[in-house]
């Protein structure tokens, strides 16, 4: 371990940690959008429910490494190509969750929005989906923790973040850069885990006092 | 508004049919060609076995589902030409599990009507509060806290005013009080009697007990499996000449008894007694107490309170009253206790008479076994169904209201109990 690379190379870290927060944050949020309109639908419609996750399910299944070499004949070595890859390993794991949560609302609950007069989009909206949220949060977790793990798979296409750093480390016998990057990716992952359980607890008050 | 009278509303059922299924072979109803009128300010109670229809007659009303064919009018208005939401915000609902919002807090839960209705933030609170103070629970305590801190009974409660919180002339309570233990209901149900004395709304109530359908209602409507209606009348009628073998056998063979639960004690004339307080002279109080014919005097404290019997023959010729003369008392009733629970509370004491206090515990009275078997003997109506109870076979039964003739001069004495 040489403490002087790594004092030397502070802003290249410093911006490979950034391109890989980038890389993840942009990846979840569409991968969130993406989810959470298909769960809408299968909210409404059950019957799109097997179809949807079916899909999903096939994307995940395909080896990342794997995924990436066959989008760059047709995208290239780019942040598209990368996003591709990453929001759909996404999809997955946020739409079920997503699903999971407004079936999880009671019936008894849903029965009583109804029965006192609130319309379809406002029992989402404000029933359903606060109900939900402890199981998106959860899902959002998984989902950003599983991504910033992908990224540095994502280097194969020259879009690697931190593990731009590591894999450099490599090619060039230099253990310090390899562990810097390895470390430096784990904290990421740790930090952005306990930022959204925290975030998670901040919108979910009524969870924190069971039995109290 | 919240001192504004409450309204209330007729709700009609007019040859309501459902079927779930239109091309199902055999095509069952589930409810089937119902029509029963609840006049305003009554509470109707949907009763019968589970598959009888009753809670998809009562989610009928506010349209969770929609009749096959039929109407429901309220006040007039058939429902089903009302727009759904606002026809629901009108109409108060209380159901078994609840159904509090879990993310909400017990003020917020409380407000959901009046907020769906737009009214300004303070009165929602305001009304919140009333209302948890209506069902008894501390406004303060409660306001703030989540359905998940609450009691079983706590959260009825907080259910029953979230339903109350627009003042609906209707209400809508489908086993209100199935989900608590039986004290609990015992005493919810109690509670919400009293709660619609002054509230008289328009209630429709479902349960599949007899016996709650019978405290609860003006109006009890049985209905069988197939949804059809067996018998809708008063709990009394219902009691007293039960329509069909069905109705005879879900209302049960202690019919009879379960009559008794429909009439107070209040609703008996009270047999007097002789009072004395310690100190007294014994030689005046033997006086008394023989010039009348029941064989005991019961010694009281200064504000008339009971203390005990002491039997005519025991009392001493001379000196005066002590506490010490007097042997445990029977039961205490007061004139709200059903003569079912009166009855109980002397057999479960093996004494022939229960002492009548008011609010303040001084005694106004006597009841005994046999004013009680007297009124049930009154009482008795055809019994054209189902086994006979032995009390209920004179069919020379007198006119039901008039009072036992209180043959005062040949009851037994009450048999203090054995300490």
């Amino acid at each position: 371990m040489r403490w002087e690379w790594v004092a030397r190379n502070t802003g290249q870290l410093a911006e490979a940690t950034l391109d890989h927060v980038a890389l993840t944050a942009v990846a979840v949020a569409i991968g969130f959008a993406l989810s959470f309109l298909l769960s809408v639908l299968i909210h409404r419609r059950r019957g799109l429910g097997g179809p949807i996750t079916g899909i999903a399910g096939v994307l995940y299944t395909i080896p990342s490494l794997a995924l990436f070499a066959f989008l760059v004949p047709f995208t290239g070595l780019t942040f598209l190509s990368a996003q591709i890859g990453l929001v759909s390993y996404t999809l997955l794991i946020l739409i079920r969750n997503i699903v999971a949560g407004l079936n999880g609302v009671p019936a008894d609950v849903r029965e009583a929005a109804d029965g006192m007069g609130y319309g379809r989009t406002r029992r989402f909206v404000s029933v359903e989906l606060p109900l939900a949220l402890p199981l998106i949060v959860a899902g959002l977790r998984i989902a950003t923790v599983t991504t910033i793990g992908l990224v540095m798979v994502a280097t194969v296409i020259g879009q690697g973040g931190l593990g731009n750093v590591m894999v450099r480390g490599f090619s060039f016998r230099n253990d310090t850069a390899v562990y810097t990057g390895a470390v430096l990716i784990v904290v990421l992952a740790i930090v952005v885990d306990l930022l959204l359980a925290g975030l998670g607890r901040l919108v979910t008050p009524w969870a924190r006092t069971r039995g109290g | 508004m919240s001192n504004a009278p409450s309204r209330a509303a007729t709700v009609e059922f007019r040859h309501v049919t459902k079927r779930y299924d239109e091309r199902a072979k055999g095509n069952p109803a589930a409810v089937n060609d119902l029509s029963i009128e609840v006049p305003a300010g009554r509470i109707c109670v949907l009763v019968g076995p589970s598959g009888c229809g009753k809670t998809t007659s009562l989610k009928m009303v506010n349209r969770l589902i929609e009749p096959t064919s039929g109407q429901i009018v309220i006040d007039g208005v058939d429902a089903s030409t009302r727009e759904v939401t606002e026809l629901r915000r009108g109409i108060g609902y209380v159901i078994q599990q609840v159904g509090l919002f879990p993310h909400q807090t017990i003020g917020q839960n409380v407000a959901t009507v009046p907020r769906l209705l737009g009214w300004p933030k303070a009165r929602q609170r305001e009304r919140a509060e009333e209302l948890l103070a209506t069902v008894g629970l501390e406004p303060a305590r409660y306001r703030d806290r989540y359905p998940s801190q609450l009691s079983g009974g706590e959260r009825q409660r907080v259910g029953v005013a979230r339903a109350l919180a627009a003042d609906p002339p209707i209400m809508l309570m489908d086993e209100p009080f199935g989900a608590v233990d039986p004290i609990v209901r015992e005493r919810l149900q109690n509670e919400f009697l009293r709660l619609q004395e002054e509230l008289a709304k328009t209630i429709l109530f479902v349960t599949h007990d007899i016996d709650e359908a019978i405290k609860m209602g003006d109006l009890v409507a049985v209905m069988q499996v197939g949804g059809t209606l067996a018998q809708f009348g008063t709990p009394a009628e219902i009691l007293a000449s039960p329509a069909s073998e069905f109705v005879a056998r879900f209302v049960g063979a202690d019919r009879g008894l379960k009559r008794l639960s429909l009439s107070r004690v209040r609703d008996l004339p009270l047999q007097p007694l002789i009072t004395a307080r310690p100190g007294e002279d014994c030689a005046l109080a033997r006086q008394r107490a023989l010039a009348d014919p029941f064989p005991y005097l019961l010694l009281v404290d200064d504000r008339s309170r009971p203390i005990g019997w002491i039997r005519d023959a025991d009392i001493p010729a001379t000196g005066t009253l002590t506490e010490a003369l007097a042997v445990p008392m029977s039961p205490l009733l007061n004139r709200r206790t059903t003569l079912k629970d009166a009855l109980s509370m002397l057999l479960d004491a093996d004494v022939q008479a229960g002492i009548v206090v008011d609010r303040a515990g001084a005694v106004v009275g006597l009841v005994t076994v046999d004013m009680i078997a007297d009124r049930m003997r009154d009482t008795a109506g055809e019994n054209r169904f189902g086994p006979l109870e032995p009390d209920a076979q004179e069919d020379d039964a007198a006119p039901t209201g008039e009072g036992p003739d209180g043959p005062v001069d040949t009851l037994a004495p009450p048999e203090p109990v054995e300490a």
